[in-house]
């Protein structure tokens, strides 16, 4: 395998990282509103996520440094053209990234409630438009010669990229919901799972019709060569057993194959792309690849040397995080950090 | 106005606010650390609370750092395509180390040091506290690694009409690294030195029951912690103005306002400098002392801008090469006039439970709660000095400002998105600063109450 296709799988990688482990931060943010009744619930659900949500988000921030120092041109093409839509998502990642940390700080139900609808945007806007985003990157965007992408914000919403974002914000929510499920008191959990269902039938009617328009207006899945038929299969079939875990009360396997919907999803967006990243839909020859956007061999040495040490690394020690709090996280005032 | 004049004071605007917080971040992070270490190894109480008290603040400053780096991160992409794609393959690497060995370090041990009081062994949760500490470190090494290869290219070619890195032990071996690293990291030891010092202080004046005992302590924690940083970066700030003389020297030029070359050199204390004109309408120097900062001798020549100006054009092609003068004259003074005035301030604190005038001086304890803003402006026109006396330059004689911005993105959208920015993180700095107000001077928690840091 060339470096270059080492970086388009490491990046991969990440995205598939950053999708699952924020997935469900952002679905439990969602769900806060409407899940926690009273101040002591809605402290648990976001305690649920406290020790973890900003180790989650920095698989983001590592997706974004690692697609800079790998292929400098599709960052430059994706966030210069992307710009209006990265500010939105940079402002809801602002006040979320706060509301957890602040909203404790001081008592009151004002403030509280500005908090939670803080926390509720933070997690809703980011979901649609990364659901946004990558259902453009599927069908590609008007890149000229130069690499650049002059076109604004208003192409980017059009219909399949918005029915895109609509399919991660209600997959997010399924699988926040069994998340919760597993980590909170048993009466609310026991909401978290209707929620669960629930979103599990919306999600489930939404990625079918978004499968179907894929397959006919984009070539991720219909590609000669690799492209995302099987992951996409996969994705399908590990949803519809999500379903059936989550009506027979598996929350904790149905967090599990939800987590592989997530995992095949993306790995169907990105087997697609290969070996494009960014398509061009004025000529196909204008894309961006991994080879004609990538950074020099050398660098891409170092930093597939530097990867190869730490992601493992960092692997173990989020990985012990999970495991010191993998308790059930109780709705008792005395026990509650948020 | 265009969209480069937009970016840049969007740019300018977003990191000054991102700096707001790192240097407290960097130094309260190791204090706290110290405290949590004290209390492990003596089992005293009081630097439990220490612990808490202080950590409390360190957390609300943390989140509010967290997310305004996020946006500096976004930043080279979204407004500076043209450096990103130029420079992308040297400058991507260091972030993307950052966050592989710093950001992930930081997010995650936080969140087993806030949550871990009672889940924890008492020696992992320390090493938790001190992780924290190290991976914020570890991430201002980086990302001035990636700093300083745009003062001081170095392990590079130019291939194809973009910079390639040749050497990675050259970039990160950067000869201007160990200055600005170090005096970042002395710049945030003051910070929260000073921080410490202003809210104990204010303690000390209101408090009469038996916390004040507590803030006794981290009183004189606070002093050393606030002299060794105010004594450091000092030191290193000299040092590193004698290499930038050999490196920049058109930055130690534009900070010194000194247009014609002159041997040996006096230092200007005051000038009021015309720009258009290329002089200074009327100055107040100290004769040679310019040559003797940068050789140690009062002899040696130091370059003006007129001289300089004439070399890059004979080097690079016509042009101005001339970095805005006044401000980088005046943000010098500011930062090391603030530095000399910490340094007092931190010697007083210091010696204050000896003195006898100082001990009954409640004027120096109050004195103290606006000393926290000093580190605060220093810091600040510090980064005014280092980016703008860079000027036009985005990387010292390999890139320029101008062709360093997006061509994409529309004047319009980026004057929309600098108000957003100012105005909600504005709003934010604001909230954080309120927030670490009301901790500081909130009463701490009682001996032995429940193990939490927050409420
Ligand atoms: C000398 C130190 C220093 C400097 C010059 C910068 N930062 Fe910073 N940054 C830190 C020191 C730091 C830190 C101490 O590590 C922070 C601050 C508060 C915090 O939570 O971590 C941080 C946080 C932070 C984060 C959030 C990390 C997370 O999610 O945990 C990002 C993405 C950046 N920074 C990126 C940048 C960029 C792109 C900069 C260039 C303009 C920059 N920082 C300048
Ligand atoms: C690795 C870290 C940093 C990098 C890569 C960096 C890079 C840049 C870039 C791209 C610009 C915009 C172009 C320009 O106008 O020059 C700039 C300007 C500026 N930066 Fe930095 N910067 C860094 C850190 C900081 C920090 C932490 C601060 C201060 C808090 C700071 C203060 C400024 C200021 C004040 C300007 C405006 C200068 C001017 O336009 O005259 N920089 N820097
Ligand atoms: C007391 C004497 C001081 C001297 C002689 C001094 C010297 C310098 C010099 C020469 C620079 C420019 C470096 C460059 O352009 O790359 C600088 C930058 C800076 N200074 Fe200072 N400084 C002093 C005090 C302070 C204080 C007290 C603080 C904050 C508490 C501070 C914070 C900074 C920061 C944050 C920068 C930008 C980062 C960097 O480039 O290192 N300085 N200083």
């Amino acid at each position: 395998m060339s470096l270059n296709t080492v970086w388009f799988v490491l990046v991969t990688v990440l995205f598939i990282g950053f999708f699952f482990l924020e997935g469900f931060d952002f679905g439990v943010g969602m769900l806060l509103p409407f899940l926690g009744k009273d101040d002591n619930e809605r402290r648990a659900i976001i305690n649920a996520i406290g020790p973890v949500w900003d180790g989650n988000e920095v698989w983001m921030v590592t997706a974004g440094g690692a697609l800079f120092a790998s292929f400098p041109n599709v960052y430059a093409t994706l966030f210069s053209g992307f710009y209006l839509a990265l500010v939105l998502m940079l402002v809801a990642l602002i006040l979320r990234g706060v509301s957890f940390e602040f909203r404790g700080k001081r008592s009151g139900k004002k403030w509280h409630s500005l908090w939670d609808w803080a926390i509720f945007t933070g997690s809703l806007l980011p979901a649609l438009l990364w659901g946004v985003t990558v259902a453009n990157l599927m069908r590609g965007f008007a890149i000229d010669q130069d690499m650049n992408y002059f076109g604004g914000l208003l192409p980017l919403l059009n219909p399949f990229a918005l029915l895109g974002g609509v399919v991660f914000v209600s997959l997010f929510i399924m699988h926040g919901a069994n998340f919760l499920a597993r980590k909170v008191s048993p009466e609310l959990a026991q909401k978290a799972k209707q929620f669960a269902f629930s979103s599990w039938i919306i999600a489930t009617v939404l990625t079918v019709g978004f499968l179907a328009w894929t397959f006919i207006a984009t070539d991720i899945l219909t590609k000669p060569g690799i492209n995302g038929l099987i992951p996409a299969i996969l994705a399908a079939f590990a949803l519809l057993i999500t379903g059936w875990l989550i009506r027979t009360g598996k929350s904790g396997w149905a967090f599990i194959t939800g987590s592989l919907v997530i995992v095949f999803a993306t790995l169907m967006v990105f087997a697609g792309l290969y070996p494009r990243i960014l398509i061009s839909t004025l000529d196909p020859s204008w894309s961006l690849t991994i080879m004609n956007a990538a950074s020099s061999p050398y660098t891409l040495k170092v930093m597939t040397i530097v990867a190869a040490i730490f992601l493992p690394v960092v692997l173990v020690y989020q990985g012990w995080t999970y495991w010191i709090f993998r308790k059930r996280v109780e709705a008792n005032p005395e026990k509650l950090v948020y | 106005m265009d969209a480069l004049i937009l970016s840049r004071w969007q740019f300018a605007v977003t990191t000054i606010y991102h700096f707001f917080l790192v240097p407290l971040t960097l130094g309260l992070s190791l204090l706290v650390a110290i405290f949590e270490s004290r209390y492990v190894a003596t089992g005293d109480e009081t630097y439990l609370r220490l612990t808490k008290f202080w950590g409390r603040i360190f957390l609300i400053n943390f989140a509010a750092g967290v997310v305004t780096g996020i946006v500096q991160e976004f930043h080279f992409g979204m407004n500076w395509s043209g450096y990103a794609r130029f420079m992308g393959d040297i400058f991507g690497a260091p972030l993307a180390i950052e966050a592989l060995l710093a950001f992930y370090l930081e997010s995650t041990f936080i969140g087993l040091w806030v949550f871990g009081w009672d889940k924890l062994p008492k020696r992992m949760h320390l090493a938790a506290a001190w992780l924290v500490a190290i991976g914020s470190n570890i991430s201002a090494v980086w990302i001035l690694i990636a700093n300083s290869f745009m003062q001081n290219p170095v392990g590079y070619a130019i291939e194809n009409g973009r910079a390639v890195m040749t050497s990675f032990l050259a970039l990160i071996t950067n000869p201007n690294l160990p200055y600005q690293y170090f005096h970042v990291l002395a710049a945030g030891i003051c910070t929260a030195g000073f921080l410490v010092l202003g809210f104990s202080a204010w303690h000390l004046l209101h408090n009469q029951d038996a916390s004040i005992q507590l803030f006794q302590k981290s009183f004189r924690w606070a002093a050393v912690f606030a002299l060794i940083g105010a004594i450091t970066v000092g030191l290193l700030g000299d040092a590193h103005g004698k290499f930038l003389g050999k490196t920049q020297p058109m930055k130690i030029a534009a900070a010194e306002a000194l247009w014609s070359t002159q041997d040996p050199a006096d230092f200007i204390l005051v000038a009021s400098i015309d720009e258009e004109n290329l002089e200074n309408k009327f100055e107040v120097t100290i004769p040679s002392a310019l040559s003797f900062l940068l050789y140690n001798r009062f002899s040696g020549p130091v370059e003006g801008l007129n001289d300089l100006q004439e070399d890059a054009v004979q080097m690079y092609g016509p042009g101005n090469y001339i970095p805005p003068v006044t401000i980088s004259f005046w943000s010098f003074r500011i930062m090391v006039g603030s530095g000399l005035l910490m340094l007092l301030l931190a010697l007083l604190a210091l010696l204050q439970p000896r003195l006898k005038f100082l001990k009954q001086s409640r004027l120096f304890l109050k004195l103290l709660l606006p000393a926290i803003l000093l580190p605060y402006i220093a810091s600040t026109f510090g980064w005014i000095l280092t980016e703008s006396a860079r000027q036009p330059w985005i990387v010292y004689g390999l890139q320029m400002v101008q062709d360093a911005v997006s061509p994409n993105v529309t004047a319009g959208t980026v004057l929309f998105s600098l108000i957003l920015f100012t105005v909600l993180l504005g709003g934010l700095i604001g909230v954080t600063g309120w927030l670490i107000f009301t901790s500081g001077t909130s009463q701490p928690q009682p001996v032995g109450a429940e193990a939490r840091v927050d409420k």
